[in-house]
């Protein structure tokens, strides 16, 4: 269950990784910093209705679905001034250019929430307001009770991705990214702005960050500017293993390797006699990454990716 | 190019003249050629008989750790700037500089080179991490330049017997097994698990819990580390089917307090305990309702026992709109214990400024330094001789916790390894 | 005209160390002085003369003003050592056009491979309590440690190089985390590592001119003599890797990794044989981190895995990468420029900016009126903030530069090709 929390957790973020990387072929370092601006406009989001008496007031559902939105539409944003300004500039640059242009940008970002959070709350750890609807627990088994915030990460995480996929692949704005992804020229001659389409992936790879930096912080509470930095690395690493600008195999790589975390942190110790305990689980989680890489070179779905890449 | 650059070296002369006279305008360019000159504008000022004296931090100010770091350096600074005036009558002028070792110890050491570069500064507070305090108190002692920490707890940094490191901290081999005390012969608890956060603290103060915990009889049911940052419901899990007395956890408190939080979530009912880590209001607000019934040991004595916190707490707020945390406070004793030294240095010289040797030896004759955290005297390795430790408890879901006992421990001596 | 320029040079840099040394405490005359380095390189001067003017500058007035102030010689050695880590992921990255995220691993095992052996830690697990050993098997140990590095980088391109592009990349982004928790997770069940806690004391090398400062009669403070001893070590290494890295570049070796990676199908049907020339470049690569990694530990005296995160390889890469891709004097600029950036300049303007504010003085701006410098608020900190600058600054330098700062004069072609990959 841990597992699967993570999981799509991991292919919420992915997913921003892997449209970018489709697009332009480029890794966005910057990608988790999006994700984490996130989590602090829905924890500010609820710290502003907890100030004014009107979090208990508000019905559960629609609060998260009001804070997820907030936090989407501001992540997405951000990665669309973030493209504007850091990677458009570059584009036709060197592959590995826009690379280090992006973690610069992530560099910056982090300080950036930092200066504006000291500013305005004078600390920039942020804990999230509990929601009681969100800790209650429901009974899967005996002795397995899953908090009701478990279910809103995959839940959320379940619709985003239908709603992606229906975007992607049934919306002539779809059509256009994809094509724009094929072959950027031929769609230009096509009537395709690519400019816009570009934006527009970043846009929507950003808001899938956000939501994911949203439920990142109504699971775990805690967050300051730099918590976004791992779960970026580990989500870049699930979008490469499910073979990268490969959506579908950005989430089966995220669940994979949220699975796999979970599973040889809870196992490992038991399996080896307490020889090797939780904190081998990244060891774990690389070493099968690795091999998984050897067996297959393109990740697990990744027969889409051109040569010369 | 050669003409331009003795043209500017003229300029540059012409600048460094004007530099007492007052005006505003004037002070602008002052300031950019203050930079190409490395002297701080303050140097000029002209009530400096005497020169200036400087008191350097190194903490981290960027980067996850920074939070705490930035305390270490409030801390220091307040006391800084309280002494100001004391130094200026003594004919010196008070600086400060603050730098971020940014928790990477090449770039503590890398700083450390150039503190000990700049004669002025007499007296060094940090680091927080250990890892950066070890490598870079190779440095400061090829000077002899003081250094007081604040927060390196780490065995290490004392016992390799140099003159001019010092802290005011307690030692982990010393909170460590307080704690085991305390949980075996106070709460008479009978197992215990065990998580530390990986780092030097936190592993540091885990071991010695561990082998005094096992000497007091208590059953050590599991000993984990762990980095991670956010779910800690794979450790939890075996935690759980243990079904330990008591949990204690090595480390900050922004992982213990989250940690502690999902416990209970998960309905373990065990006792939570760990080190001065956890002493922090941030602990209440990241463990929320949880907190209660969890105890923690350190060596600041909270606001309610001391009537001098609770005035150093209100000074603190005041100054930079924050809440004190334990960091804050060892750090203000240790710039406050470093700044009593180079006075009491200043006036055995009879009013001249004293050397850096000098200082580091003063340090160790100071004798029951009244501080925020206790009253502090330095043995020969530079460990406070005698530690108060509190052991505090939250009974309510709000910092700081209430004191439950006073435990004193002395310092190991010369601990060979 | 070349005599001109010749003297023009050496003025500046004479000048300017004179400087530096007149004004310890000043940042920008410092920088001028480093900056002599890459006056002497753009400047059109001699092969001859640029390189005894480098050698004047690295050899004498470094360490000349070093003696004064320590400070400019840990610059020096971080940036060599920083230098060496680029050249060597110049080779991989930037000649075979292999991206590599992991190649602080190799610099772990070299730095470690010394702080085990050269500290009393292998009584850990070795009985006899021969450990440490003496100062003197330094040198034999950096020796090992290119053998070991050179070693575990085939062992490592063996089986990943199957893999290709940013696939490539995350393999070895995931084999340096392995290390890392490595590191970091061996104190148990047998304590190879030490863990978290580090080692120390790591010994340092071995003074074995030390006897011949004696019969001299030259009498030099420990604070001194060692930062200058391991500086020269450092350069010497260097420069070693720059004659190694140039020869291969100019050979056949060189011009097999610049056909992979301009195009590998084409290579192999060329008749290169491009699995052994790749792993030629991740040895040569990891063997030149690990050396260097030696060096860092006995310089450090204290080691733990902290100074081995990826950060630290996103870093090297970005020295590269600022520098110009592909180039000795690229990668040996980049990671000048950035070590300086970070540790020298970003500080300096702080710790300026800091006194500023603790002046108090008031300050008037046209149109916004008196302005007292010491109620700036606690959040603007300076300090705080030079790695938002630093980001910043990364994103300037590609946006405007981006084939890289420093471009070969006569490859300039050529670099523009090898980026373009």
């Amino acid at each position: 269950m841990e597992g699967l929390v993570l999981g799509f957790m991991y292919a919420l973020i992915a997913l921003g990784y892997t449209m970018v990387y489709g697009v332009l072929e480029f890794i966005n370092f910057a990608h988790s910093e999006i994700f984490i601006i996130g989590a602090f406009v829905g924890v500010e989001v609820l710290l502003l209705l907890q100030a004014s008496g009107d979090l208990a007031a508000w019905q559960p559902v629609l609060l998260v679905l009001f804070v997820l939105a907030g936090g989407m539409l501001l992540s997405g944003l951000s990665a669309l001034g973030l493209e504007r300004i850091a990677y458009r500039p570059l584009r036709g640059a060197p592959r590995l250019v826009p690379l280090i242009s992006a973690i610069g940008a992530s560099f910056f970002l982090q300080d950036f929430i930092r200066l504006v959070e000291s500013l305005w709350r004078n600390t920039f750890y942020l804990t999230y307001p509990t929601i009681g609807f969100l800790e209650k627990p429901i009974p899967l088994a005996t002795n397995l009770d899953v908090p009701v915030k478990s279910f809103l990460v995959i839940a959320t995480a379940l619709a985003m991705l239908l709603g992606l996929y229906f975007l992607v692949n049934r919306t002539r704005m779809g059509t256009a990214i994809r094509a724009v992804a094929q072959d950027p020229e031929t769609a230009a001659l096509m009537g395709i702005n690519v400019n816009r389409m570009i934006g527009l992936t970043f846009f929507v790879g950003g808001a899938m960050g956000g939501a994911a930096g949203v439920l990142f912080g109504l699971h775990y509470s805690l967050i300051n500017p730099y918590s976004g930095f791992i779960p970026g690395l580990k989500a870049f690493t699930a979008a490469v293993l499910g073979g990268i600008g490969n959506l579908p195999g950005a989430v089966l790589g995220g669940l994979v390797l949220g699975l796999m975390e979970a599973m040889a942190a809870s196992y490992l110790s038991i399996f080896t006699g307490g020889t090797f305990g939780a904190e081998y689980k990244d060891v774990f989680a690389f070493a099968v990454l690795i091999l998984i890489l050897i067996f297959r070179p393109r990740g697990l779905m990744g027969e889409a990716v051109r040569e010369g890449a | 190019m050669i003409l331009r650059r003795m043209r500017s070296v003229v300029t540059v002369r012409r600048a460094l003249a004007g530099f007492s006279r007052r005006g505003d305008l004037f002070g602008l360019a002052l300031f950019v050629f203050s930079l190409a000159w490395g002297g701080p504008p303050g140097a000029a000022d002209a009530w400096a008989q005497k020169g200036v004296i400087k008191v350097a931090t190194q903490t981290p100010l960027s980067g996850e750790q920074a939070a705490i770091g930035e305390h270490i350096k409030l801390g220091a600074q307040l006391a800084v700037d309280e002494a100001r005036g004391r130094f200026q009558k003594l004919g010196f002028t008070l600086d400060f500089v603050p730098y971020d070792d940014q928790a990477k110890p090449e770039v503590g050491v890398a700083n450390a080179r150039n503190i000990v570069a700049d004669p002025d500064i007499l007296l060094v507070v940090g680091h927080f991490n250990s890892g950066v305090a070890l490598p870079s108190s190779e440095v400061y002692r090829e000077s002899l330049l003081a250094m007081i920490s604040p927060a390196n707890t780490a065995t290490q940094i004392t016992d390799r017997g140099y003159p001019n490191v010092n802290r005011v901290c307690g030692r982990d081999d010393v909170q460590g097994p307080v704690g085991a005390r305390f949980a075996a012969e106070d709460l008479k608890l009978k197992t215990v698990y065990i998580i530390h956060d990986k780092t030097l603290y936190g592993q540091g103060v885990a071991d010695n819990f561990r082998d005094e915990a096992k000497k007091l009889g208590l059953k050590v049911l599991g000993y984990e580390g762990t980095e991670e940052r956010a779910n800690f419901s794979p450790l939890i899990i075996p935690l759980r089917a243990r079904n330990p007395d008591l949990v204690y956890f090595g480390g900050i408190y922004n992982q213990g307090g989250l940690l502690l939080k999902q416990l209970r979530e998960r309905g373990v009912k065990a006792t939570f305990m760990g080190p001065d880590g956890l002493d922090s209001s941030e602990m209440v607000s990241i463990a929320g309702p949880a907190v209660i019934g969890s105890y923690y040991t350190t060596v600041a004595g909270p606001i309610d026992a001391y009537p001098r916190s609770a005035e150093f707490a209100k000074k603190f707020k005041q100054h930079f709109g924050k809440q004190v945390e334990s960091f804050g406070m060892y750090a203000y004793d240790a710039a406050g214990l470093g700044l009593t030294a180079i006075e009491q240095a200043i006036r055995e010289l009879g009013g001249k400024r004293p050397t850096r040797a000098q200082v580091s030896a003063a340090i160790r004759k100071v004798k029951n330094y009244q501080g925020i955290t206790g009253t502090i005297t330095l043995d020969g390795k530079g460990d406070p001789v005698k530690t108060k430790y509190f052991v505090l408890k939250f009974e309510k879901s709000a910092y700081p916790g209430k004191v439950v006992r006073v435990i004193e421990q002395e310092a190991p001596a010369a601990h060979k390894k | 005209m070349k005599t001109a320029w010749t003297l023009a040079v050496l003025a500046y840099v004479i000048l300017t160390s004179l400087l530096a040394r007149r004004f310890p405490q000043s940042v920008l005359a410092l920088l001028a002085f480093e900056a002599s380095l890459l006056v002497v390189y753009l400047a059109p001067l001699a092969r001859r003369t640029r390189m005894l003017l480098a050698a004047l500058v690295c050899v004498f007035l470094l360490p000349w003003l070093g003696v004064a102030n320590p400070y400019f010689l840990e610059i020096a050695i971080q940036v060599g050592i920083f230098a060496a880590l680029a050249l060597g992921l110049n080779i991989v990255v930037g000649l075979a056009g292999l991206l590599n995220l992991g190649f602080v691993a190799f610099y772990a095992i070299g730095a470690y491979l010394w702080a085990i052996f050269g500290s009393p830690q292998a009584n850990a697990f070795l009985a006899g309590g021969y450990f440490p050993l003496g100062p003197g098997w330094f040198f034999p140990f950096l020796v090992l440690a290119i053998a070991v590095g050179g070693c575990t980088g085939l062992m490592l391109g063996l089986p990943v190089l199957r893999v290709r592009g940013d696939y490539l990349a995350i393999v070895t982004l995931g084999f340096a985390e392995v290390v890392r928790a490595l590191l970091n997770n061996l104190d148990k069940p047998i304590n190879f590592t030490n863990g978290p806690r580090g080692i120390t004391p790591i010994e340092r090398p071995a003074l074995f001119f030390a006897p011949a400062l004696e019969l001299l009669g030259v009498r030099v403070d420990a604070g001194v003599l060692y930062p200058l001893y391991f500086y020269f070590i450092v350069l010497l290494l260097v420069c070693a890797i720059v004659v190694v890295t140039r020869r291969l570049e100019e050979s056949a070796v060189g011009r097999a990794w610049k056909a992979i990676r301009e195009d590998e199908i084409a290579a192999a049907c060329m008749g290169v044989p491009v699995v052994r020339m790749k792993l030629l470049a991740f040895a040569v690569g990891a063997a030149f981190a690990s050396a260097i990694g030696t060096v860092f530990a006995a310089k450090q005296v204290f080691i733990n895995p902290e100074s081995f995160t990826f950060m630290e390889s996103i870093g090297v890469l970005a020295m590269v990468i600022v520098g110009g891709m592909g180039s000795v004097a690229g990668a040996l600029f980049g990671a000048t420029a950035l070590t300086i950036l970070n540790l020298q300049l970003l500080k300096g303007l702080s710790l300026w900016l800091n006194s500023v504010r603790q002046s108090g003085r008031v300050i008037s701006l046209p149109f916004l009126g008196d302005y007292d410098l010491s109620q700036i608020p606690a959040q603007f900190e300076p300090a705080k903030y030079e790695r938002m600058v630093f980001g910043l600054i990364l994103i300037l330098m590609m946006i405007f530069r981006p084939e890289g700062l420093l471009t070969p004069r006569k490859k300039r072609a050529d670099g523009r090709a090898a980026a373009g990959n």
